[in-house]
């Protein structure tokens, strides 16, 4: 697809990728590299997207703040500082202090539900969680805590990035003004009116209809975005459980370190060899902390897809709400047009209560027959005007939906094999820890 | 392979000791029932004519044998194996016998091979004899007879392998003492015929278990004020506090095993789960069905980890932790009179021996368990990389991503 970009340019692009920490390295390593990883997976965005070629974008820090809510009460919450920095500075070696505001989790969902009303083709970038979910016991559930808000950071940014390089989105002007404008955005987001159209779409995807002529490729989209959902949701769970058990293992050799260290106090010839044994049990105990939370990060790309699968199946959704505005239409438009034909010819094919009272208490006048059919004509116009009308909606939906959801496929195959072989790289990588311990261990054990 | 063993000896001589055939048999049986016990309650005097030879040195001679024992350890005369369990089908009980080969090249053996069937019962004998015979002495334990926690019944094939492992372990602690080994006891026991060992046995306790409940009743009656060696008071704290050292390690160990099982009950959904998704895409179909293969057999190894320190760590700290209930039971035995100065020097000979003999079994046993913890941690290695080497060779086709 042409949309893919070559090798080299790709290079040449992750290369100029800027997350802070991400400048450090160029390998795929791991260590100290929070969010490194969660990175590398969304490094290969797309060249062609215009915001992204002008300006770098990063959520650099989040900050608790207190203030008094809607309702006048005290409350504590958390702000993201987001920095841009037009992208000419960085290359020409100048390092110029970039602008920056201050944004709340709350604003960033505004943002979300303004483009998912806007763009309802679009798979549009899912939002770091709400709240923890997946959470094994070390782990906190808690909004405040400071791996979660760190995480958090991480994902909003990686949110503000899908965002930008996305062919559709990233001209949004709402878009542009969130990154820029630190107030009197909101203002301008409900000056759109997006909100009523949202209330309406809303309604009409909550209430259950049924398409007569469901598109086989939707369909099937719809049905792979329940099972998307279904099992990188099964998988979380499973491995946050093996992620607290493995904890367990760990810590509990912690106590072989105490124990050890305890009895090389009462063995003469053996001590040394306990004590240090001991150093490198303790060692082992502490090395699963670093491990898991590397896992997290892993665990993070998973959900980025858990919600995507969402927000695949919502476009389905919308899709399949187009269809059924044009099937209603053209079907108000048949029985208008059958109604016509009757009044015409006379005869009374569709069940009508004039007709039947007509019949019953006697014919109407040739002068209420000639209103009733000029007024059907009427309709009839307006209705050949309202299902050419959604045809044309209908028509193009699909094919932006579809060439969306082409793009969005080809991203999930790579972020994902990227995101496995990352889980591949830190499996090794506790493995040859694991190899490292047991091997020191093993030389003063022989030394006992 | 199960065999028809028919017990049908029958006891000659001494009639206070007679047991008629037909329910010889069941009278042994009984005792598998009780709980083990670490010193014979069987106090009934036959004729003294037979005892055990090991009384018949003085001890002072004795003393010497235990030097110069002690300095030949390179020239091993006597070689022990337990091997092949097998199990026995009467009309009263199933039992399972383990065949006992010695080799030995020692005078007093009238052949330089030997192979004789034992059960369990034959070794809670000749254990609880040796420790009537020299109760200063510390003999190697014997593995409980059932395995409290986690086990299923009696007889499956991981808990006889065990149990087969320690009594290869206890004779062999046996052989290699420089007074156990030269017990008439424990010859009895390598090369008896079945009917031999049995009317052996009802022989009763010898002149020896008398001697040695004298010397319990001299200490119990002679519990003065006595000048304890120091040594003695040093091994004693000694004993106390490295039994709890072992019970801990012993626990933890089990812990430790028990996390392990845990983990893997999670991780061996793992892998189907990839396998699932996997079913669902087309792309990424190939590498969730290697992940998943990944994972399966990482579990695998996981599962050999958890066998392995079940198999050899856990026995081995086990037993030391049933040795030192043994140790601590002698805190009467020192209290003595001259007459057992010469068990006092035995004992720290003795003492001595088994401390080195403890040293080298824990060293071995932990040195080889990070032996098979790296192994476990090298074979999982090599399934990661070989899962990335054909990302790479995938990816390097497709000409997408550079590794470097």
């Amino acid at each position: 697809s042409a949309r893919v970009m070559p090798t080299q340019e790709r290079k040449l692009f992750s290369s100029t990728l800027f997350h802070k920490i991400f400048k450090a390295h160029t390998s795929l390593s791991l260590k100290k590299c929070k969010g490194c990883l969660y990175k590398i997976s969304t490094s290969m965005v797309e060249k062609g997207t215009s915001l992204l070629k002008m300006m770098e974008i990063s959520v650099a820090e989040a900050e608790k703040r207190t203030g008094k809510n809607a309702v006048n009460m005290q409350e504590t919450y958390t702000v993201y500082l987001i920095e841009t920095r037009p992208v000419d500075a960085a290359s020409e070696g100048t390092n110029p202090v970039p602008d920056s505001l201050w944004r709340r989790y709350s604003e960033f969902e505004l943002l979300r539900n303004y483009l998912l009303v806007t763009y309802p083709f679009s798979v549009v970038p899912p939002l770091p969680e709400k709240r923890a979910e997946f959470v094994w016991h070390k782990l906190s559930a808690d909004n405040m805590d400071p791996d979660f808000v760190e995480r958090r950071r991480v994902g909003l940014e990686n949110f503000l990035l899908r965002v930008a390089s996305h062919p559709d989105l990233s001209s949004d002007k709402i878009f542009y003004s969130f990154l820029t404008e630190e107030n009197g955005w909101k203002e301008t987001v409900f000056e759109t009116g997006f909100q009523a159209k949202a209330d309406s779409r809303l309604k009409a995807l909550n209430a259950t209809f049924r398409v007569k002529n469901p598109d086989k490729r939707f369909a099937e989209m719809k049905h792979y975005g329940d099972e998307l959902q279904s099992v990188i949701s099964q998988l979380l769970r499973v491995r946050a459980r093996a992620a607290d058990r493995l904890y367990g293992v760990y810590k509990v050799h912690g106590n072989y370190g105490r124990v050890f260290s305890e009895w090389s106090a009462i063995e003469k010839e053996m001590g040394d060899g306990l004590q240090s044994a001991g150093h490198h049990m303790d060692a082992y105990a502490a090395s699963v902390d670093d491990i898991l939370e590397e896992e997290e990060h892993y665990a993070d790309q998973l959900k980025e897809y858990l919600f995507y699968a969402d927000a695949l199946r919502a476009v389905c959704r919308k899709h399949e709400l187009t269809q059924y505005e044009l099937e209603m239409a053209a079907q108000d438009l048949t029985s208008k047009k059958q109604q016509r034909e009757e009044l015409a010819t006379g005869t009374i094919r569709t069940f009508s209560l004039k007709g039947m009272t007509s019949k019953l208490f006697g014919q109407e006048t040739p002068e209420q027959r000639e209103a009733k059919v000029k007024m059907l004509e009427t309709q009839i116009e307006e209705g050949e005007e309202l299902v050419k009308e959604r045809n044309t909606e209908c028509e193009e939906f699909v094919k932006s939906a579809w060439v969306d959801i082409e793009r969005f496929k080809e991203q999930k195959d790579h972020d994902l094999r990227e995101a496995l072989i990352s889980y591949a790289i830190m499996q090794i990588s506790m493995c040859k820890k694991g190899i490292q311990v047991w091997n020191n261990a093993k030389e003063c054990f022989s030394k006992m | 392979m199960s065999g028809f063993v028919v017990d049908s000896t029958v006891s000659s001589g001494n009639s206070s000791v007679a047991i008629p055939t037909d329910i010889s048999g069941q009278i042994l049986d009984l005792d598998e029932d009780d709980d083990l016990e670490v010193f014979s309650k069987d106090t009934t005097v036959t004729d003294g004519s037979s005892f055990n030879a090991s009384m018949q040195t003085s001890p002072a001679s004795m003393i010497n044998q235990y030097k110069f024992e002690e300095d030949a350890e390179d020239t091993k005369d006597i070689f022990v194996t337990v091997d092949n369990p097998e199990s026995h089908v009467t009309a009263i009980e199933t039992y399972i016998t383990y065949r006992v080969v010695t080799k030995t090249t020692r005078s007093e053996f009238d052949s330089s091979e030997f192979e004789v069937r034992r059960r369990y019962q034959d070794f809670l004998w000749l254990k609880g004899r040796l420790e009537e015979a020299h109760p200063t002495l510390i003999v190697h334990p014997l593995p409980e007879k059932f395995v409290v926690k986690g086990m299923v019944e009696r007889f499956n094939e991981d808990f006889i392998e065990t149990r087969r492992r320690a009594l290869h372990r206890f004779l062999n602690k046996i052989a290699e003492h420089p007074i156990f080994s030269s017990s008439e006891d424990f010859k009895i026991f390598l090369t008896a015929a079945p009917g031999e060992l049995t009317s052996y046995k009802k022989q009763g306790p010898g002149f020896l278990s008398r001697m040695g409940e004298t010397v319990k009743a001299v200490a119990a009656a002679v519990r003065g004020v006595r000048n304890r060696p120091q040594e003695f008071t040093e091994m004693q704290e000694y004993v106390e506090a490295f039994s709890q050292k072992i019970s801990s390690l012993d626990k933890v160990t089990q812990r430790i095993v028990r996390e392990q099982k845990e983990y893997l009950e999670e991780l061996k959904e793992c892998g189907p789960t990839y396998a699932l998704w996997s079913q669902s895409e087309e792309e990424l179909a190939e590498p969730l069905k290697d992940v998943a293969g990944c994972v399966d057999r990482c579990c695998k190894e996981t599962e050999e980890q958890v066998k392995n320190l079940n198999d050899n760590l856990i026995p081995v700290l086990h037993e030391y932790a049933l040795c030192t209930d043994t140790l601590k039971m002698r805190d009467d035995l020192d209290k003595a009179e001259d007459r057992l100065e010469w068990a006092n020097n035995a004992l720290k000979s003795d003492w001595t021996r088994w401390q080195k003999d403890m040293r080298t079994d824990l060293r071995s046993a932990f040195v080889d368990t990070a032996e098979r913890n790296v192994n476990y941690y090298e074979k999982c290695l090599a399934v990661w990389e070989s899962f990335l080497h054909s990302q790479r060779t995938d990816a390097e086709g497709n000409g997408n991503v550079d590794f470097s």
